[in-house]
């Protein structure tokens, strides 16, 4: 079996004319919404914390049913930031809901410094990462949240591809003692896996097999990578996907077993290629096992407004991008000898 | 613990601050002697907190803003039981957790601080997590003067009033000093107690290097049913040294050899003057 735990209306649809058609999507953002109420009927000490965009994550539903466990700060990024910081030294867990570019970047200070540095078990919950959200222009594209993150001592960063594995995410962050990066899709994007997803924080997933490259991909360039392998294939080529869902702490060993095995990577996110995915795995192979490497992400530049899909394929995220840099590599690739 | 022994302890607490200060070499001088005088009444006669209850999640918590003036905290702490004061001799050495600023690495401490504006939105999460809880416990917290430029504060003075944050308690050392001269020729601040009163706290300031008078005011918390507390305390940066007082420079130099001596000779005095008294 080339796919693992992928819905076979997706694999159907693969290489199909539209690869999205018709299929079932949502945004990830929304999925964290519906994934914390069921958490916190759970689990007593799951608070919600907002800064005025619960109606657009959804939170706005967790508020009515646990008015209670839910604090809206209003647009006061960094005073919830640290006031979760608070809250957790009490033995709650706070999720604190907002944008990816005023959690990454505006209340960095305090995600370091208040939560990070202590190492509190806040998880925060970040919408609109990459450049997802389109129509609203530069000053809401958090390009740069999983870099940036990632960068922080003590983080654990992740971008889950589809709703089912966000969902899987969001609760696993709440046994995750200490602080929890969640980057969420502002548009909606296919449901991609199985329930049977062995979700793991830290734990990549290979869901493809291929033997010629390796795609390393998260959250909504997971789907990239996918069409682009079935595609390859038609053209003899041979691609394994992995899903690399946790940004950090980098699942090393799935990631280094891959490139020995096939001897090329090219890796796929939606955020700048400085300090993100591509430099993670370009830092471990080199230090490794150095092999033909090609980086999909954003590029040494803002975007701009406009929808979605149009704006990643032009910054060159989407699967036509995909397959270029896999051949690429595979040009680079020494020929192996008998 | 009378109002006599309060006085004792802030003038012993001081001699200890500037001998740590000069072993080590580095620390926030004028500060510490500034709010030294608020900690010993928050850990000798206010707060329900001690190294036997620390683990008690009914304790009253204290949150340092100006974690800068850690050397006031570590000095308090460590009268209080919560380490031996012998660890303050490792004051700022490598490999010591008796660092430059508060970490939760030192008994007694609740939270790491230090970077400014920090203090004020951390005890308003604390502060709602006891409402949440149902706890009775109170979280007082430390600014100084100088942090007050930073926003946050203000978007958590907002929020405190808004939850109606009776449980939190916030204190301003205002000194009137910071790091490159006079809050006012910086940033004015003033009129600083009607600011906080328009965010919806409830204000009271008294002498923050007087003992007694801290104590009466922080035994009267909340100052007013369903509202902050805020009580701006008027103190002296450098108190109780006379050449250290009111210096822009001390706010971190460190005393020298001489100055050490000199400076515990001052406060010898002092000690045997309110013996005599």
């Amino acid at each position: 079996m080339t796919y693992h735990y992928i819905r076979p209306e997706v694999i159907a649809n693969l290489s199909a004319d539209d690869p999205f058609a018709g299929l079932k999507a949502q945004a990830t953002r929304h999925a964290y919404a519906e994934a914390i109420i069921e958490l916190a009927e759970e689990n007593p000490n799951v608070v919600v914390l907002d800064a005025d965009v619960s109606k657009s994550i959804k939170t706005n539903q967790f508020a009515e049913k646990f008015p209670e466990r839910s604090f809206n700060f209003g647009i006061a990024e960094q005073n919830m930031m640290a006031a979760a910081a608070g809250m957790a030294t009490t033995g709650l867990i706070p999720y604190v809901s907002t944008y990816a570019v005023f959690a990454s970047m505006r209340a960095l200070d305090q995600l370091r410094n208040s939560i990070h540095y202590p190492g509190l078990n806040v998880k925060v919950a970040a919408s609109h990462s990459g450049i997802t959200p389109g129509p609203d222009g530069v000053t809401h594209q958090a390009q740069e949240d999983l870099s940036l993150l990632r960068a922080v001592a003590n983080s654990t960063v992740i971008a889950g591809a589809d709703s089912v594995t966000t969902k899987m995410a969001v609760k696993a962050a709440a046994d995750w003692e200490g602080p929890v990066y969640l980057s969420f899709t502002r548009d909606p994007v296919p449901l991609i896996y199985t329930d049977d997803f062995p979700y793991q924080i830290g734990k990549a997933v290979t869901v493809r097999d291929g033997d010629d490259v390796t795609i390393v991909a998260l959250r909504d360039l997971v789907m990239h990578a996918l069409i682009a392998a079935e595609r390859l294939a038609a053209e003899g080529i041979s691609a394994r996907v992995i899903d690399c869902h946790t940004l950090k702490p980098l699942d090393e060993e799935t990631i280094l077993q891959a490139a020995r095995e096939t001897g090329g990577v090219v890796t796929a996110e939606n955020n700048v290629i400085f300090g993100g995915l591509g430099s993670a795995v370009a830092e471990l192979l080199v230090e490794n096992h150095p092999i033909p490497m090609e980086r999909i992400g954003v590029r040494d530049t803002f975007a701009e407004s406009g929808p979605y899909m149009d704006l990643i394929h032009k910054y060159g995220l989407t699967y036509p991008h995909i397959m270029d840099a896999v051949k690429q590599v595979l040009a680079r690739k020494t020929p192996v000898t008998a | 613990m009378t109002e006599h022994e309060l006085k004792q302890k802030s003038i012993a607490y001081r001699k200890t601050i500037l001998t740590i200060i000069n072993q080590c070499g580095a620390g926030h001088t004028g500060g510490s002697l500034s709010c030294v005088d608020i900690l010993n009444v928050l850990y000798n006669a206010v707060m329900n907190v001690s190294p036997a209850n620390f683990d008690d999640p009914n304790r009253d918590r204290y949150i340092q803003s100006k974690g800068h003036s850690v050397e006031a905290l570590y000095t308090v702490l460590a009268d209080r039981g919560f380490f031996p004061t012998s660890g303050l001799d490792t004051l700022n050495t490598y490999q010591s957790h008796f660092i430059g600023h508060p970490t939760r690495k030192i008994p007694g401490i609740e939270q790491n601080t230090g970077a400014l504006g920090h203090g004020l939105p951390l005890a308003v999460g604390i502060a709602l997590s006891a409402k949440l809880d149902e706890r009775p416990y109170r979280v007082f917290t430390l600014l100084g003067d100088g942090e007050l430029t930073e926003g946050s504060n203000w978007e958590a003075s907002m929020t405190a009033a808004h939850y109606q944050l009776d449980n939190l308690i916030v204190i301003v050392d205002r000194n009137t000093l910071q790091i490159t001269g006079p809050t006012e020729d910086v940033v004015a601040l003033e009129p600083l107690a009607s600011k906080f009163e328009a965010f919806g706290y409830a204000v009271r300031s008294c002498d923050g290097n007087d003992v007694g008078e801290l104590q009466r005011t922080l035994s009267d918390v909340p100052f007013a049913p369903g509202k902050p507390s805020l009580l701006v305390a008027n103190t002296v940066k450098g108190k109780g040294v006379s050449f250290i007082e009111n210096q822009v420079g001390w706010h971190h130099h460190v005393p020298t050899a001489d100055e050490l001596t000199q400076a515990l000779g001052e406060l010898d005095r002092a000690q045997q003057l309110l013996k005599v008294g």
